[in-house]
């Protein structure tokens, strides 16, 4: 980190210590964006601030105390480091506790271990960036103050959400960011294109309301498995939602040995199911193939909130949540996962590679990245998989906000408007290069004790390919899973700088727009400067790059804070034993075994990221290669890739419209056709009879006594308009009818 | 402590319907709108004492106590062993702070109403003293006539000053109403005859009927196949009221016609009237039964939030979209009480009060853009939050609760019932949870539904019929304020509720445990 940098944090280090021993700073930290919110939402019109005043001073007081006890954190330096529990918990909702009637109370607690610490910094500073470049994108919007104010309760959610100490609050949170989400990227409700100026961009298929509406319902698809996760979860625990205590559970043996058993189709271990379902959840928020397709939708929303939620932050829960439950998932679960990270990864990098959306290619890149996120994490490279988290929260933070100043530019999203902008945007450029460079990975390869060097991103990637590459030697059978991550890794690097090339580079292919490009204010290139610095220097917390910050020859703090969680660790082992069970899985061959597939993995991936680069620069830097000509020889593999592998067609097909046909066939012909038509039936039937007896009733007996009762009880002329005799022709039909009933049973219990 | 304060809370509403009979009516324009004015104002001063009252009956009200409070007993018709017995526990508490809350938000929302109005407000304040009696009392015979003199204003209130279908709606309502009551009137006179051998043993009395349901060599134990006969009977008529699948088309038709504030305590208290009833009388007196009917008590629960929510998936009126969505929501409550255990029960119970909180606000916001557009048509909207931003505002928290999100009310009840359906112990347990798992599919319905309409009324480009539309006025608001905030309020922190009917519930729990175990 850079010495200014440090020096602050240094000043506060001391204090800082003690403060992380604290939950009022949590809670300061998880409310003042929440304070934002409504004071901007409730007195917003009153308060002679801009509206950006207010939720943007409030993230900036939740940064600096997230900076605190991270560097608190940071300063023990310890992998176990954790506070939680007595004295950070409070009870919230209590249904009691019966005996041999269950229980359900739920203490609601804050957890800070490194983890949280981490996602606290990512957290606040993508939020602290985006509200300033916020101040400039979105100046002059009729919703201005609102805008604030929605940023604000999606950074509290997402505060809350990573603060959180048990499975039933992280739901809670979950689906809080949901919300956020959902009114950020229908902002711009009333608008048909997501464009704040008018201009329709060509590539765009979807208004912002539609593309909310989709975000929110896909998610919840995969919520619904998280909360069936949760309440197994839940069940098989004995009534615990915390997560030290769930972890204990499992580690004690409460799911060993219990299947999840549907006789005749399958039979899984309980734990599989949980881990399988809870992960369902992650699918959905963290856009993992097949429920992503909600996620280039998103990019409707104004281009912040693209960077702060659908690229940084909120799709990264999901991979927060799997690091989170880690201790829960069984080998089996954790395949799972690997696979459908691994797919995810290369599927959505294949449809970036035609994509004409500048936000698309960067919505489709942010899948592909979560992908090995997830994949990271399934192959049990721990560590790598939250390193990544951390290292493209910034690149592609920049990214988005780089597009978001090439759009605020042109006022367009498709590259087809764009080119050449290098000149009329210098720093927009360069940090969107920077970005790009360290997304592909490029870098120098490290051999013998030289770590390699590049920015963040090839470190990042480079150990999760490096896991990957781990694993698969191990299980030969899993081989695939390498080559979704090195196909990945070289599809990355090609469609990224093929975006480089089509925004910045060339003769401008419309010449008007370009000729109304300018550079962005200050406000907004100030975040992007600093995210480029954040997205080339973050990476080097893996091998102590600044000898400074190095925990060891080895590794730098990062890999000292973050550690693969052990599930022995919550049975009780004093810490010495713990070290020796961390230890015991590493063999000094596997060891050796392990620094040999990270050392190919880093010169593979580094060749491959090159050879992506190498063909971008071909087609569309030198035109050595025609793209056309390309996509006409492979036309049927072209028109599925702009089809996007023709996945919203597919779910467009086989589920929202049968759904659709399902309700109005419930509705139209059971409802309507069989109920209802049944109590029709009765009731015409009923009121034959009732006319019947009616016109018996006013001819033979006296008409005296018609009415009265009726008139007397309805107290008025308003009774007129009921047909009173039918009425109470009912109700002695219907009292004759009990009573006849009333005599059957008695006589029949007489006779019993 | 004010004496007889569940006595004044039922008669002062019931006695302000007779003022209101005694006030002039005008014989001029002029006189005629004064009269009407002050028929309103009475109204809401007489609608205002219950709820003060109802401070006093929430201070006054110990949690931590089982068993009944603020008890009256009274001779009724001594020779029948017919009591006048009133009294309150953990679970008919908040239901009756909910009622004096909702009732007198009502009466503003009822503003309007310019046709019979002292008809209309002298059935209302009726309607609301026999609602609260409902809940109060605890002789059967009593609960009957409340029941009764609670169903008979609302016929006269949908079949008077309702929609154009109204007189269909109205006898659709009362025939079904009328099926039920019966089989209820049956089952309370089996349960009075077989309560004891003499006349002078038998007795209405429904704590008394609890505690010999208790005792193993009770008169409930004896005929097993009669009981469940009783039981099912019951169960009708109070299912009747919840409404359950298939026993719900009344609904949607009563609500379409209805006017808004009668649709709002229709939803609100009307339609927790049903499990009310099973939780007091049905199940803890026949407690076995009870047991053998718990499966088809959560299918029955499971296919009520499903179709429910399907079916208002397929509506283009947004009344009947609100109407088909209380079929769903209530659902949540069947499935919660058939698990039987601490989540399921008090998820239940919360549902309750959070569905009549929720749909309360619906209604009421139905009827804020029906008084505008005169139609409630999904469809014959759109982009009215650009001009309408605080009832937009308004709506969404609505909808949201509906939809069960977290942090507001709706989500906690159809959290703690599914987490209690799948807790369920014991051979039950595996059909629960695949109720519960089958359930979950209507959590997206929901969202699909309630999203959908929001979009189609609210977003978009504005209609151009409605360029001139206007914002809720400061009388909308105040109707819909209160009830917003304890959405959230009991959404962000539910504890003070929970806690509140926590014993009570326990003490249902261990009642209808059932002399078999």
């Amino acid at each position: 980190m850079p010495s200014a940098y440090s020096e602050f944090l240094s000043g506060l280090s001391s204090a800082a210590l003690h403060a992380c021993d604290h939950p009022w700073v949590l809670w300061v930290i998880l409310l003042a964006p929440l304070a934002g919110f409504v004071i901007n939402i409730f007195f917003g019109r009153r308060l002679p601030l801009a509206g950006h005043v207010v939720p943007t001073l409030a993230v900036l007081i939740s940064f600096a105390l997230s900076l605190c006890v991270f560097k608190g954190v940071r300063h023990e330096m310890n992998p176990d480091f954790v506070r939680a529990g007595v004295g950070w918990q409070w009870f919230w909702i209590d249904a009691g506790d019966v005996q041999g009637l269950g229980n359900f109370q739920v203490k609601w607690g804050f957890l800070l271990d490194n983890l949280t610490a981490i996602m606290l910094v990512v957290v606040t500073t993508v939020s602290l960036l985006v509200h300033l470049f916020s101040i400039g994108y979105m100046h002059g919007d009729k919703r201005y103050g609102r805008f604030f104010a929605f940023l604000g309760i999606f950074t509290f959610s997402m505060l809350g959400l990573i603060l959180t100490d048990n499975l039933f609050g992280i739901y809670i949170f979950w689906e809080l960011v949901g919300l956020a989400s959902y009114l950020l990227i229908g902002f711009w409700f009333e608008q048909p294109s997501p464009d704040p100026t008018g201009t329709a961009p060509v590539d765009y298929s979807m208004s912002p309301k539609d593309a909310s509406m989709k975000a929110f319902l896909t998610t919840r698809v995969g919520d619904i498995g998280m909360f069936i996760g949760v309440m197994t979860v839940f069940y098989f625990t004995g009534g615990s939602f915390n997560f030290h205590e769930v972890f204990q559970a499992v580690a004690e043996g409460a799911f060993d040995r219990q299947y999840f058993h549907i006789p005749g189709l399958i039979s899984i271990p309980v734990l599989t199911f949980a881990g399988v379902a809870l992960f369902c959840g992650a699918i959905g928020k963290s856009a993992q193939f097949p429920l992503h397709i909600w996620l280039p939708d998103a990019m409707a929303g104004p281009t912040p909130v693209s960077a702060l939620i659908h690229a940084a932050t909120m799709v990264a829960a999901g991979v927060y949540l799997v690091a989170r439950l880690f201790p829960l998932f069984d080998p089996n679960a954790l395949l799972v996962i690997a696979y459908v990270g691994g797919f995810t990864a290369i599927f959505a990098a294949t449809i970036a590679l035609c994509a004409y959306d500048l936000k698309k290619v960067l919505a489709y890149s942010t899948i592909s990245q979560l992908g090995y996120m997830i994949l990271g994490l399934g192959v049990g490279a721990y560590a790598a998989g939250v390193f990544h988290l951390w290292t493209h929260a910034f690149f592609k933070a920049l990214l988005f906000l780089g597009s978001g100043s090439v759009i605020h530019a042109v006022h367009s999203q498709s590259m087809r408007d764009m080119g050449g902008l290098r000149a009329k945007m210098p720093v927009t450029f360069l940090t969107m290069l920077i970005a790009t460079i360290a997304i592909a990975g490029l870098g120098i390869p490290g051999i013998g004790s030289f770590h390699g060097f590049g920015l963040s991103g090839f470190y990042s990637k480079d150990a999760i390919l490096g896991g990957v590459l781990h694993f698969a030697m191990d299980h030969k059978q899993h081989l695939l899973l390498a080559v979704f991550g090195f196909g990945g890794a070289l599809l990355t690097a090609f469609y990224m700088f093929r975006m480089i090339y089509l925004t910045f580079t060339g003769t401008p292919r419309d010449p008007h727009k370009f000729e109304h490009a300018h550079e962005s204010p200050t406000v907004m290139t100030f975040p992007l400067a600093t995210l480029a610095i954040l997205a080339i220097i973050s990476g080097w917390s893996w091998h102590g790059v600044v000898p400074s910050s190095a925990l060891d020859e080895e590794h730098g703090w990062f890999a000292g804070l973050v550690q693969k969680p052990i599930l022995e660790n919550y049975v009780g082992l004093d810490p010495a034993d713990l070290a020796a069970a961390r230890g015991e899985g590493h063999s000094e061959e596997e060891v050796e075994a392990e620094h040999r597939a990270h050392l190919i993995a880093m010169w593979a991936s580094v060749i491959i990221a090159f050879t992506g680069f190498g063909f971008a620069t071909r087609m569309y830097l030198q035109h050595k290669v025609s793209p056309e000509a390309l996509a006409s020889r492979f036309a049927p593999l072209h028109r599925a890739l702009l089809a996007k592998w023709y996945m919203d067609d597919i779910v467009r097909g086989l589920i929202a419209q049968p759904c659709l046909r399902m309700t109005r066939f419930l509705f139209e012909r059971v409802d309507k056709g069989v109920v209802d038509a049944l109590v029709n039936g009765a009731g015409s039937l009923g009121a034959g009879i009732a006319d019947f007896v009616g016109v018996f009733d006013n001819h033979v007996v006296d008409g005296a006594v018609n009415g009265t009762a009726d008139r007397v009880a309805a107290g008025g002329a308003a009774l007129q308009k009921v047909q009173s005799g039918r009425l109470r022709t009912y109700l002695a039909l219907s009292i004759g009818l009990a009573m006849s009933v009333l005599v059957v049973f008695l006589i029949s219990k007489a006779r019993a | 402590m004010i004496p007889h304060l569940l006595s004044w809370m039922t008669f002062v509403p019931i006695g302000g319907a007779l003022v209101l009979l005694l006030l002039p009516r005008g014989h001029d324009d002029v006189s005629r709108r004064v009269s009407n004015e002050a028929v309103k104002i009475v109204t809401a001063v007489v609608s205002a004492i219950p709820l003060i009252l109802s401070y006093f009956l929430y201070t006054g009200f110990d949690p931590a106590r089982s068993g009944m409070q603020f008890m009256e007993v009274a001779p009724w018709i001594p020779s029948f062993n017919i009591y006048y017995r009133m009294g309150v526990d953990g679970i008919s508490t908040p239901l009756i702070l909910m009622t004096t809350i909702v009732s007198f938000v009502a009466v503003f929302a009822s503003w309007g109403i310019n046709k019979g109005v002292k008809g209309y407000f002298c059935m209302f304040l009726l309607l609301e003293g026999a609602m609260i009696g409902t809940f109060c009392a605890l002789d059967m015979f009593l609960f009957y006539v409340f029941w009764e003199l609670m169903l008979f204003p609302m016929y006269f209130l949908i079949g008077i000053w309702g929609g154009p279908r109204k007189e269909y709606a109205a006898i659709k309502f009362f025939l079904y109403t009328l099926a039920g009551s019966v089989l209820l009137l049956l089952g309370m006179l089996a349960f009075y005859y077989y309560s004891g051998n003499t006349p002078a043993e038998r007795t209405f009395d429904i704590l008394r009927l609890q505690r010999l349901a208790a005792d193993p060599e009770g008169p409930f134990h004896a005929d097993p196949a009669f009981w469940m006969m009783v039981f099912v009977g019951i169960f009708l008529a109070f299912a009747v009221k919840v409404p359950i699948v298939p026993l719900h088309t009344w609904l949607p038709d009563a609500h379409v016609e209805a006017p808004t504030a009668i649709s709002v305590i229709l939803a609100a208290i009307l339609l927790k009237m049903g499990i009310y009833g099973m939780l007091r009388i049905n199940f803890p007196i026949l407690p076995d039964q009870f047991q053998d009917f718990r499966f088809w008590l959560g299918l029955i629960g499971c296919v009520s939030i499903v179709y429910g929510a399907f079916c208002a998936m397929a509506q283009s009126d947004l009344k009947k979209l609100v109407a088909y969505s209380s079929v769903s929501h209530m659902g949540y409550c069947l499935l919660g009480i058939a698990a039987l255990n601490a989540a399921g029960v008090n998820g239940a119970v919360f549902q309750l009060l959070a569905h009549g909180m929720g749909s309360a606000m619906l209604f009421l916001l139905v009827g804020v853009v029906y008084d505008r557009a005169h139609h409630r048509q999904i469809d014959g909207f759109g982009g009215l939050a650009t001009r309408m931003p605080i009832y937009a505002g308004y709506t969404s928290l609505a909808f949201f609760t509906s939809l069960g999100l977290p942090s507001l009310m709706g989500f906690v009840g159809e959290a703690l019932s599914f987490i209690g359906a799948f807790q369920t112990e014991g051979e039950l347990g595996s059909p629960m949870r695949y109720f519960a798992v089958f359930s979950a599919v209507a959590i997206v319905i929901t969202a699909a539904y309630f999203l959908w309409t929001f979009q189609r009324v609210f977003m978009g480009t504005l209609n151009s019929k409605y360029e001139g539309i206007s914002d809720m006025t400061a009388r909308e608001v105040f109707t819909l304020a209160p009830l917003g905030v304890c959405v959230l309020l009991f959404g962000v922190y539910p504890t003070p509720l929970l806690d509140m009917m926590n014993v009570s519930l326990q003490q249902f729990m261990r009642m209808v445990q059932g002399a078999g175990q």
